[in-house]
């Protein structure tokens, strides 16, 4: 029983994390109808900042927030004005094309740059767990989850309360609406893609306590941003969060219960059984 | 024995009703007209006819067999062709390719279907693109091809959506000569239009339609006087 | 109009005296290019011609490479019978994808990400098992006898991938003229009225799928017996199956030479990076998405489809001889002077 609380606790927190991701790739889809393989490796290169920092300047990785979310916004919104904007009309297998070019230019300068080697980012301070009866929490895995939750209802808060988060949404509903009430696209589809990249930034900042960080460490977490927005009905916020924590505690209790390294495996599974069966998602609307 | 028979056609979309007890027969080699306001149902009773949408209730019979929720490749091998309100070309193909891939329904033979496509495309007077890509033709021509294309698969029975929207009155002339030719060639033809000249001009018989129900059936102009229908048009001119 | 075959025809004539010519080296690049050419235009078959884009390709490219070596290690039977095994075990992947995305309408986007999810779900299992070695692959001894796929020199292996591109191809050409070519591209350009027009699409997508896993799974089962190695990530990483589509991308999608043009262009490309940078892997990747992404934003049609295209309009703009023209100039020819 402490096994399965255990294991379940460990699922959610990694959960938030895989829903930040989401929630960077739905948001994206959701104003530019693009799906963006590139969103794991933004996510590296927002580790690779953290580590940096890090390395050169002892900087504690949560004080890298900031730095690795603008540094991913900017990027972000430089990809999106200089490649994103062309393929806006074209047919959707060459968007999918072309992010994934993206995604094989960022990793494979990554690699270059910073070559393979698998690297970390020990901060002593936060290491250890705070326990709740006989159930762990590591401390790292927490505040990244806790963090995630925050950002996520922050985000909500200015996608519902705010002018430019309105228009982005305004956006996503109907573009050329938008466009006619006055609302300048380029510049929202430039911000949401920058900000879908500082999602990815911060989700790689947050895991680096607990993660190995490696060039190919974003194609791990591509496929499951995929199920997890897929599953939570491409284009919706929240599902986006509450498929990354199935996607997580599917993984961690696979992990547990199920000899061998099957858990990326239960996680496709579940990929192509959404696919067949609710190819909209939980909570996904029926445009398609 | 009417060409085709509807009977009791229903279609319904989560709740609204687009085509509702809608019955009615065609004759072998007549022009029946089918006219309504906008939203009435028309396409939608094409579209259920012909295999893209499955009625709900009700049973369709084309020479006696039942067709009702056959697939759209499937009505078409057994004699019906159709073309759609919005164009709906190969757009990377040459027009004589467009044509060519209908006229493959009746043959394995390239050669064979290239002299289909070439005498289909003689017929609606585009004899002169048939290599030319579809997005260089006007508006007319697309339409044209389209025609030629639903042809070439050699039906008995044609359905045409509204064909004549956007043309102008030289096209729309010549559009109503080539629906005529076509009867002439044997084939029964169905044809939803708003334009009341064409529909006047052309129908042996006009069918209405209004929000989902057929409101009236008969010669042209009979139910171009009847109350119901003119009711239907809001006072518009008929 | 004869003039492209000719300049074809010389140019296989070309590729089929290479090896009395050419280095080891050169040679091996040759195999290569020609291997690529092969895969790509198995990948245009399905996703080319008939609009069923796939990004797991690898998928059939690796249970052909697996299939093979795994009967040949095991239980000694020869890659020329085990390929046919791994291609039979390749279609049948292909139609169940195929029937899954007809029967649950997975269309777009995500049909190509089921692909991709199905190549992965395979390399996770392989990676898994046992049977198949795990993560260490299967190495095939050195035992050079041609009854056993192996053989002592390069040439061989090039003349086999050549006949193999060079009946694919004739294949591809045939088809794309033919009833079955022309309902491909009738589905790819818009399958609703395809199928308004007699097209059974479903049946037609079909046999492309099948074809094309099939065939693919073909050319895994040489790469096996070249590399005399194989593992998860060569067979099954998404690096293969950008690979095998970048090609027929870069040359054209939907065109007879497109994968063969393309493959010319990015296979060398990808090589000599390859040798320049060989202390720092992962530039070869860089150079393809770059290009992957310029051609799409700026060659979408590819080389082949482009040269078409200007063909296209040439013609056009040249346009026919109508009475009206003809009557103008006559009537204006006197002002000339």
């Amino acid at each position: 029983m402490g096994l399965l609380m255990q294991s379940l606790v460990d699922g959610i927190l990694i959960g938030g994390i895989y829903g930040l991701i989401g929630i960077g790739l739905t948001l994206i889809f959701g104003v530019m109808k693009i799906i963006n393989f590139a969103q794991g490796a933004l996510m590296m290169l927002g580790m690779y900042v953290t580590y940096w920092l890090f390395t050169l300047l002892g900087m504690n990785p949560y004080l890298s927030l900031p730095f690795s979310a603008i540094a991913l916004f900017l990027l972000g919104a430089l990809i999106q004005r200089g490649v994103m904007e062309r393929v806006l009309d074209a047919p959707e297998h060459n968007q999918l094309l072309v992010t994934m070019g993206l995604m094989l230019i960022l990793e494979n300068a990554a690699l270059v740059l910073f070559s393979p080697d698998f690297r970390t980012v020990k901060v002593e301070s936060l290491s250890g767990v705070l326990a709740l009866g006989n159930i762990h929490f590591e401390k790292t895995k927490v505040i990244a989850f806790a963090f995630a939750l925050l950002l996520t209802f922050f985000l909500y808060w200015f996608l519902q309360n705010t002018y430019l988060g309105k228009a982005i949404r305004a956006v996503a509903i109907d573009r050329d609406g938008a466009a006619l009430s006055g609302i300048q696209v380029r510049r929202v589809n430039m911000i949401t893609f920058g900000i879908g990249a500082a999602l990815a930034a911060v989700a790689g900042t947050l895991i680096t306590p607990f993660l190995y960080i490696t060039p190919t460490v974003g194609e791990v977490f591509i496929l499951k941003a995929f199920v997890v927005v897929v599953l939570g009905g491409l284009g919706n916020f929240f599902g986006a969060l509450v498929g990354g924590l199935i996607i997580g505690v599917s993984e961690s209790l696979t992990s547990v219960y199920v000899p061998g390294n099957y858990k990326e495996l239960a996680t496709f599974l579940i990929f192509i059984l959404v696919l067949l069966f609710r190819p909209t998602g939980l909570f996904g609307r029926k445009e398609r | 024995m009417p060409i085709l028979s509807v009977k009791e056609l229903t279609k319904r979309f989560k709740g609204l009703v687009a085509v509702s007890n809608v019955s009615f027969d065609v004759e072998q080699g007549e022009i029946l007209g089918l006219i309504g306001p906008n939203g009435a149902g028309k396409t939608t009773l094409f579209h259920s006819i012909c295999g893209f949408h499955r009625p709900e209730e009700g049973a369709i019979f084309f020479k006696g067999e039942a067709i009702t929720g056959l697939n759209p490749e499937q009505i078409c091998k057994r004699g019906i062709a159709r073309t759609f309100q919005i164009v709906q070309p190969f757009g990377n193909l040459t027009v004589l390719e467009n044509v060519m891939v209908g006229a493959f329904n009746h043959t394995n033979q390239a050669h064979a279907a290239r002299e289909e496509a070439l005498r289909q495309l003689e017929l609606v007077g585009l004899s002169n693109k048939v290599h030319m890509n579809m997005t260089d033709l006007t508006f007319a021509e697309q339409k044209k091809v389209e025609m030629a294309r639903a042809l070439a698969t050699q039906p008995e029975l044609l359905f045409l959506d509204e064909v004549m929207s956007g043309l102008n009155p030289t096209e729309v002339s010549e559009m109503i000569e080539l629906i005529r030719a076509i009867r002439e060639r044997g084939t029964t033809i169905v044809f939803i239009e708003h334009l009341m000249a064409a529909v006047m001009s052309l129908s042996d018989r006009v069918i209405v339609m209004h929000h989902g129900k057929k409101i009236a059936d008969g010669q042209p102009e009979e139910v171009t006087q009847d109350e119901t229908v003119i009711e239907a048009y809001l006072g518009g001119v008929l | 109009m004869k003039r492209p075959y000719v300049i074809i025809g010389l140019v296989w004539l070309l590729l089929a005296l290479a090896p009395l010519v050419a280095s080891d080296y050169v040679l091996h690049i040759g195999i290569l290019v020609l291997m690529y050419a092969y895969l790509s235009q198995c990948w245009n078959i399905m996703s080319g011609y008939t609009g069923q884009f796939s990004f797991g390709h690898a998928a059939f490219f690796g249970t052909g490479a697996y299939a093979s070596s795994v009967l040949l290690t095991k239980y000694g039977v020869s890659p020329w019978i085990g390929m046919w095994v791994g291609a039979v075990a390749a279609m049948l992947i292909g139609l169940f994808i195929g029937f899954l995305s007809f029967r649950f309408r997975l269309k777009g986007a995500y049909f190509a990400l089921a692909t991709l999810a199905v190549a992965e779900i395979l390399r996770q299992i392989i990676q898994n098992s046992e049977f198949f070695n795990k993560t260490m692959g299967i190495l095939i001894p050195l035992d050079p006898n041609p009854l056993m796929y192996q053989f002592e020199s390069r040439i061989p292996y090039y003349y086999v991938i050549f006949i193999m591109a060079t009946l694919l191809t004739l294949l591809v050409y045939k088809v794309s003229k033919s009833k079955l070519g022309f309902n491909m591209v009738a589905i790819r350009e818009n399958e609703d009225a395809a199928r308004s027009l007699g097209v059974d699409a479903y049946r037609t997508k079909m046999i492309a799928i099948g074809l094309s896993s099939a065939l693919t799974a073909l050319g895994g089962t040489f790469y096996a017996q070249y590399l005399l190695l194989i593992e998860p990530p060569l067979a099954f990483a998404s690096n293969v199956s950008i690979s095998i589509l970048l090609p027929s991308i870069i040359g054209g999608a939907g065109t007879v030479l497109g994968p063969v043009i393309g493959a010319f262009v990015i296979t060398p490309l990808g090589e000599i990076t390859n040798v320049l940078f060989s202390s720092t892997p992962g530039v070869q990747f860089i150079v393809y998405g770059a290009i992957l992404v310029l051609v799409i934003l700026f060659l979408p049609e590819g080389i082949v489809g482009w040269v078409l295209k200007r063909m296209r309009l040439r013609r056009v703009q040249k346009g026919p001889e109508t009475e009206q023209t003809t009557g103008k100039r006559e009537k204006y020819a006197h002002l000339k002077r």
